[in-house]
């Protein structure tokens, strides 16, 4: 495990640059993150990553796709508008939490 | 008398039937199975049909033939789940009430789901190969198609048998290569996945084939429409993939009837303790085979190494013992390569598949991760294998339940 200086904090990441602890995260790391993958956090991005957290926190695991565009949060056309290529991949990393498992 | 009531009479439903048939203590306990189709699909046939290696009539038998005499069969549809109440109601208006419940619903495709895929083509251009009517219709389209661009689509995971789609990709490769249009075929293998396979090492070696086949990849890929009249995929964030014909792998759900109880999540699927294969939310339901939510693959192999996890643990249940976590998520599939050639993986929830010799360490005969013309026979041996072995419950001799790490390159 290595760590990285993010936002000025020495967090622990994987291999791929996702917090391995999400209790190192704040919203500064969420932002300098996001200004990695090319993206300036809005509201909207906010209330994705907060929903990601919420779920996380509650169930354990990352919702899918499905289940966030269910839930009323973001629309499936507008989440890829917000998070390009990989929309998940992307914001569960900025949200300081574990790569989506793609399913087998 | 109490009863276990088995939902789904399919791959995971049958074997538990003959399982616990000879188990369970007959005096005691009657074993009910209940089923809206009178016919048993060897699905894995599917894949072969579309290249003419397989007819419908090759893959398709009885289900009554697969069960044993003193199991109560009953042929209807299910209305409801009333775990409450012990009790499901069948489409008749009947009701039968359980002590024990065992889900094997299974996984459909919903090609609905896909937007578009069902307006304008479908079944002319565009086909699935996960049904036998799919496959069937798809054999008569490929049998004078003079070639263009065939598109193999998967919509989004998870997708039962996740291999199946490569394999469909390698045979087609075989099938107009043998037919001398292979020159005239355009190949694209669009997947949501970043690769070929949803595992790291196979993955590598499987881009690295589709390589070497002149498939080209498409990864990443997530549709938002099919245009059936323009013959294009359209993502999300607006890429696009045309073609001439497209074998599309929908969006798998697990069946209408969990949905209507209210006992699945968004895809139907049943949340289910990965190692016990009880239901997360009573204790008298367990779930087997492709309608549980585990993060295994959904494929016959599975439900069989699951049938004899869950059969000591209905045991278990019965005797008012602790359950044993010994599910592993253990999977052991063939990959039909092509041109006579297959591989072998098998792996678990921990241990993605990785080179070495199976069942023996050293002697094989088969080779795990690489080519070999024993995989295929391998393969072809195997419905022989499923229809008097797997299906009646029986053990696989040399295969176990659980994942063995011998003779592994771990």
């Amino acid at each position: 495990m290595a760590t990285k200086n993010i936002a000025g904090v020495d967090v622990n990441v994987n291999e791929e640059g996702y917090l391995t602890d999400h209790s190192q995260w704040n919203r500064e790391i969420g932002e300098a993150i996001a200004k990695e993958e090319g993206i300036e956090l809005t509201g909207q991005h906010w209330k994705v990553l907060e929903f990601l957290q919420n779920e996380v926190k509650t169930n354990g695991a990352l919702p899918t796709i499905r289940r966030l565009t269910k839930s009323g949060v973001v629309d499936t056309k507008t989440l890829y508008q917000l998070f390009p290529d990989g929309p998940m991949k992307k914001a569960s990393k900025i949200a300081g939490l574990e790569k989506p498992a793609s399913c087998v | 008398m109490k009863r276990v009531l088995i939902l789904g009479a399919g791959t995971a439903g049958t074997i538990m039937a003959n399982r616990l048939n000879r188990k369970l203590g007959r005096k005691e306990w009657t074993i009910t199975i209940v089923d809206q189709h009178p016919k048993h699909y060897y699905q894995p046939g599917f894949l072969f049909i579309p290249f003419e290696m397989y007819t419908a009539a090759d893959v398709t038998r009885n289900k009554t033939d697969f069960l044993p005499k003193n199991v109560e069969y009953v042929q209807e549809g299910i209305d409801v789940i009333e775990p409450n109440h012990n009790r499901v109601k069948l489409q008749n208006g009947k009701s039968i009430e359980y002590h024990i419940l065992i889900i094997a619903t299974g996984t459909n495709i919903v090609p609905g789901e896909v937007e578009g895929l069902l307006d304008s083509g479908w079944g002319e251009n565009a086909f699935d190969f996960y049904t036998v009517e799919g496959s069937v219709a798809l054999a008569k389209r490929l049998k004078d198609w003079k070639g263009g661009k065939m598109v193999v689509h998967i919509a989004e995971m998870p997708i039962k048998c996740p291999v199946a789609p490569l394999e469909f990709t390698f045979l087609a490769d075989w099938y107009f290569s043998k037919k001398g249009i292979r020159d005239d075929v355009e190949i694209k293998y669009v997947t949501p996945l970043s690769g070929a396979f949803t595992k790291p090492r196979a993955s590598g070696v499987l881009n690295h084939l589709l390589e070497n086949k002149q498939v080209n990849l498409v990864p990443d890929f997530n549709i938002m429409h099919v245009d059936g009249t323009a013959k294009k995929l359209v993502s999300f964030d607006e890429k696009e993939v045309d073609y001439d014909i497209l074998v599309s792998i929908p969006t798998n759900m697990g069946d209408s009837v969990i949905e209507r109880s209210g006992m699945g999540d968004e895809l139907n699927f049943v949340p289910t303790h990965k190692h016990t294969l009880q239901s997360k939310a009573h204790e008298n339901i367990f779930v087997l085979g492709d309608a549980t939510d585990l993060p295994s693959s959904k494929a016959g192999s599975v439900a069989h190494f699951e049938a004899e996890i869950l059969t000591g643990n209905v045991l278990y249940f019965i005797q008012n013992k602790p359950l044993k976590e010994d599910f592993d998520g253990h999977a052991n599939c063939f990959i039909e390569s092509g041109f006579g050639k297959g591989f072998l993986i098998d792996f678990n929830y921990d241990v993605e598949p990785v080179e070495g010799r199976f069942p023996l360490p050293i002697i094989g005969p088969m080779s795990l991760l690489k080519e070999s013309r024993m995989n295929h026979f391998g393969k072809l041996a195997f419905k022989w294998i499923y229809w008097n072995v797997l299906l009646r419950g029986w053990p696989i001799p040399m295969i176990t339940a659980q994942m063995t790490e011998l003779g592994k390159k771990l």
